[in-house]
């Protein structure tokens, strides 16, 4: 496909936009398994919310 | 279902590990139809084919403005009725949204230079999402610098409100002010101006970015849920230790 003669912006743009959703996307997957961890981490240790007792 | 009813977070969990699959797989499917239709539509009889980039900068630009009014709606609930996930949806919206507001900036640039000669203007429709995108980071700022949760959300409530002038503004900097920018071209009055060859792909594309949008939230709200309870449990773990 002929993107004509701005063909570089147009690309740039869409790799700007991969970038920028793949790292909020990455980030938020990270932080919920890092966050499951460390309560399943607590849990082991016996920790308990009232609540949950 | 009642809003109150979603108060209760294990509920509120329940009902995330349902839509978060389905609105990311929705939001992939719109957003490769609405690009794969955009890339197949004809070139802009003006812009040629820098129009391309539309179909990511003004998705992202309605993403950036949307999670700012769900952000003040979130702060209302905080402030006035006290709901008990309002703040969780605030917070988790902020760096959501300042990461959509980038895209529209960065996306905005590159489209910017060829189209005007420059990659920035201080345009108002340019310097009011400037302006935006830095209420996101004072709001996101604000959260990390107090630590306590409920302290925290109702300054950011206060700030997020009081930052809300800016949406109008951005919406209508182009009416209100003589504006590089083009004006609105498909929310108005006297209905859209973009040919329907373009505003398909548009439409379609808007809809998969939303998709993405509630997703990415319900995701970063259940992050949120999930980074309060570690904070009880790891009280209440210190609270333990110290009376043994």
């Amino acid at each position: 496909m002929d993107l004509g003669p701005h063909a570089g912006f147009i690309v740039a743009a869409y790799a700007a936009t991969a970038i920028i959703v793949s790292a909020l996307v990455l980030w938020v997957v990270a932080d919920y398994r890092e966050l499951e961890r460390s309560i399943a981490e607590l849990e082991a240790r016996g920790a308990k919310r009232r609540s949950d007792r | 279902m009642p809003l109150s009813e979603l108060a209760n977070p294990h509920r509120f969990l329940r009902l995330a590990r349902v839509l978060i699959p389905a609105l990311a797989v929705l939001a992939l499917v719109l957003i490769g139809v609405g690009l794969v239709q955009g890339f197949r539509a004809p070139a802009d009889y003006q812009q040629g084919e820098m129009v391309r980039v539309m179909y990511i900068h003004v998705p992202s630009a309605w993403i950036a403005l949307v999670a700012y009014t769900l952000m003040a709606i979130a702060s209302l609930g905080t402030l006035v009725w006290r709901h008990p996930l309002a703040d969780v949806a605030a917070k988790a919206a902020a760096p959501i949204g300042a990461a959509f507001c980038l895209l529209c900036l960065v996306t905005g640039a590159l489209w910017g230079r060829p189209m005007w000669g420059a990659y920035w203007v201080w345009d108002p429709r340019l310097t009011s999402v400037l302006v935006l995108f830095l209420l996101y980071l004072g709001v996101i700022a604000l959260w990390r610098a107090i630590d306590d949760p409920s302290r925290a959300a109702k300054a950011a409530a206060i700030l997020t409100l009081v930052g809300f002038i800016n949406v109008p503004i951005v919406k209508f900097s182009v009416e209100w002010w003589t504006s590089l920018h083009q004006g609105a071209s498909v929310f108005r009055l006297d209905g859209p101006s973009i040919h329907p060859s373009l505003l398909q792909p548009l439409l379609i594309s808007a809809a998969g970015f939303a998709a993405l949008f509630f997703a990415l939230h319900l995701a970063a709200m259940r992050n949120e849920i999930l980074r309060r309870r570690l904070r009880t449990l790891g009280i209440l773990a210190a609270a333990e230790a110290e009376a043994r």
